[in-house]
């Protein structure tokens, strides 16, 4: 441990003449830093993706799980009776905090976006529908039910736990997305950054003949091929984390459940895109090193 | 210090030389000829650590050379100083960090302000000290070379036809420096054509000399 700070110290703190030991190479750098802001900047998003789908998630849990609807389906001359007796069972229901019949016209605003404006609900056999909110505790769905089937037979209780579920999976699996994006867009990143680092080696190659000859260790060589990329990538990762960010900021404003619209960070959540230079520095600083060793290996 | 035990080289199938032995004692000074292609600069890699041998064994400074370290072969080739037959450098870096470089690696930089005007001013590179390598001449690479090996004052100095392309008032002058060194208990080890170089060596000190020729390495040979 102590090893590896003392490595990452001496990193930090650079060998102006191992530094200059090394050419500056113009393609391999620009290519380095490009690829880090690239790649910082597309990480911003798979991470905005991510944490929004995850907070779309966690909302969707939590609204749908403290929700519920009863629908009452019985002959017209009974809808009246059996609402109120439901509204009622309901009354009388611990862990239940509000109980509401929806009016007719919120019933034609539920259905509008599928039959339109003009809908005539009287021509229909609608079901009069019942919101349930529930309280933290919540309620007893199994119990409700049986008292419910007991005392108004024409209701149905619907907890959304049928199309919760699958609601809350897809949020959860797109969170998962936006996760195995940003680590393939990091191990890319890596790739790069190898690729990079090997082309730089092999063109360096008598520039390490020479400090073997003079008697440099590996270490000293390494270092000056690894600090060099691994403040490119950084840099570059800054550059590219800015952009992305501000690039988010500039994301419309618009409902806070829309989805695009939510695609982002808020509060302290702001500071996390903020790791991705410094990850990307790590992975550049892990990936030079070892193309280093493995191309300072191959020479005697 | 250096010893070779048995020690064959075989590249691309074809065997450079087999079963050669030698010894090399502090603060001897060593010439090897031989004709070119005969293997000289190869027995010298095999002296300094560049190669290692397909049979036999190696020993710098008491330990096998194969089965050092790759830390261990660093440190030791600090205490070899090569001067290399085709004279490879930094050639982005002025001549004076060239020849600082063994300093710098080996991190003894405070010890290079000290040294490095007299050892350049001594080789006749002081107007050169800051142009870069491939502004040199040959036989200026050759003395920025030379100045390179001996900077750290290393106790072998081995030195691959290091008055090859300069005039024989430099190779005298390049011959004094090495003949200096070697009175201050440097071994010296030098593989050239130059009889002549041979000849003043001998005049100045206890030179002996090598010859390597058809895959065999003669010793005690008189000019």
């Amino acid at each position: 441990m102590t090893g590896r700070l003392s490595a990452l110290w001496t990193l930090l703190r650079g060998d102006g003449q191992a530094d200059r030991a090394v050419p500056p190479s113009g393609f391999t750098a620009r290519l380095t830093v490009f690829t880090a802001a690239a790649m910082a900047f597309l990480a911003v998003f798979a991470l905005a993706f991510s944490v929004s789908s995850g907070r779309l998630a966690d909302r969707w849990a939590q609204e749908l799980a403290r929700t519920s609807t009863l629908r009452i389906s019985a002959p017209a001359v009974e809808v009246e009776a059996q609402t109120a007796a439901a509204l009622q069972v309901l009354e009388q229901t611990p862990g239940i905090a509000e109980a509401r019949a929806l009016t007719e016209a919120e019933e034609q605003a539920l259905l509008e976006p599928w039959f339109g404006p003009d809908l005539p609900l009287d021509a229909l056999p609608m079901p009069q529908l019942i919101e349930i909110v529930e309280t933290e505790a919540g309620y007893d769905a199994t119990g409700l039910r049986a008292r419910l089937q007991a005392e108004v037979p024409g209701a149905v209780l619907d907890d959304h736990t049928r199309w919760r579920d699958p609601l809350v999976d897809a949020a959860n699996r797109l969170r998962t997305l936006g996760w195995a994006a940003l680590l393939l867009i990091l191990g890319a990143l890596a790739a790069m950054v190898t690729l990079a680092a090997q082309s730089a080696l092999s063109a360096n190659a008598q520039v390490i003949r020479v400090l073997r000859l003079v008697g440099a260790r590996d270490s000293y060589i390494a270092r000056a091929f690894v600090r060099r990329f691994t403040l490119r990538a950084a840099a570059g990762a800054v550059a590219g984390t800015a952009a992305g960010m501000a690039c988010i900021l500039l994301i419309p404003e618009g409902p806070a459940d829309g989805f695009l619209t939510g695609l982002g960070f808020t509060g302290p959540g702001w500071l996390v895109p903020l790791l991705i230079p410094v990850l990307c520095a790590v992975i550049a600083f892990l990936a030079t090193r070892l193309a280093a060793n493995a191309t300072l290996r191959s020479h005697l | 210090m250096i010893e070779l035990e048995d020690v064959s080289y075989a590249y691309g199938g074809d065997t450079l030389f087999a079963d050669l032995s030698l010894s090399v004692q502090p603060g001897s000074f060593l010439f090897l000829t031989g004709p070119s292609g005969a293997g000289k600069t190869t027995l010298l890699k095999l002296i300094y650590g560049d190669l290692l041998a397909t049979s036999g064994r190696v020993a710098l400074f008491g330990q096998d050379a194969a089965e050092m370290s790759r830390d261990q072969m660093a440190l030791t080739r600090r205490r070899i100083g090569v001067v290399h037959q085709d004279c490879q450098f930094l050639d982005h870096l002025p001549v004076a960090e060239n020849v600082a470089l063994p300093l710098q690696v080996s991190g003894r930089a405070d010890e290079a302000a000290q040294n490095l005007d007299d050892l350049i001013g001594w080789v006749g590179l002081t107007r050169q000290a800051n142009q870069t390598p491939p502004q040199l001449s040959g036989g200026e690479r050759q003395r920025a070379a030379l100045a390179r090996a001996v900077i750290t004052s290393p106790d072998v100095i081995v030195a691959d036809e290091p008055t090859g392309n300069v005039d024989w008032e430099m190779s005298q002058r390049l011959l004094t420096l090495l003949v200096e060194l070697n009175r201050m208990g440097k071994t010296v080890l030098i593989a050239t054509h130059d009889l002549n170089l041979i000849r003043a060596a001998k005049s100045q000190v206890n030179a002996q000399l090598l010859r390597l020729t058809r895959g065999r390495l003669e010793s005690g040979v008189t000019l």
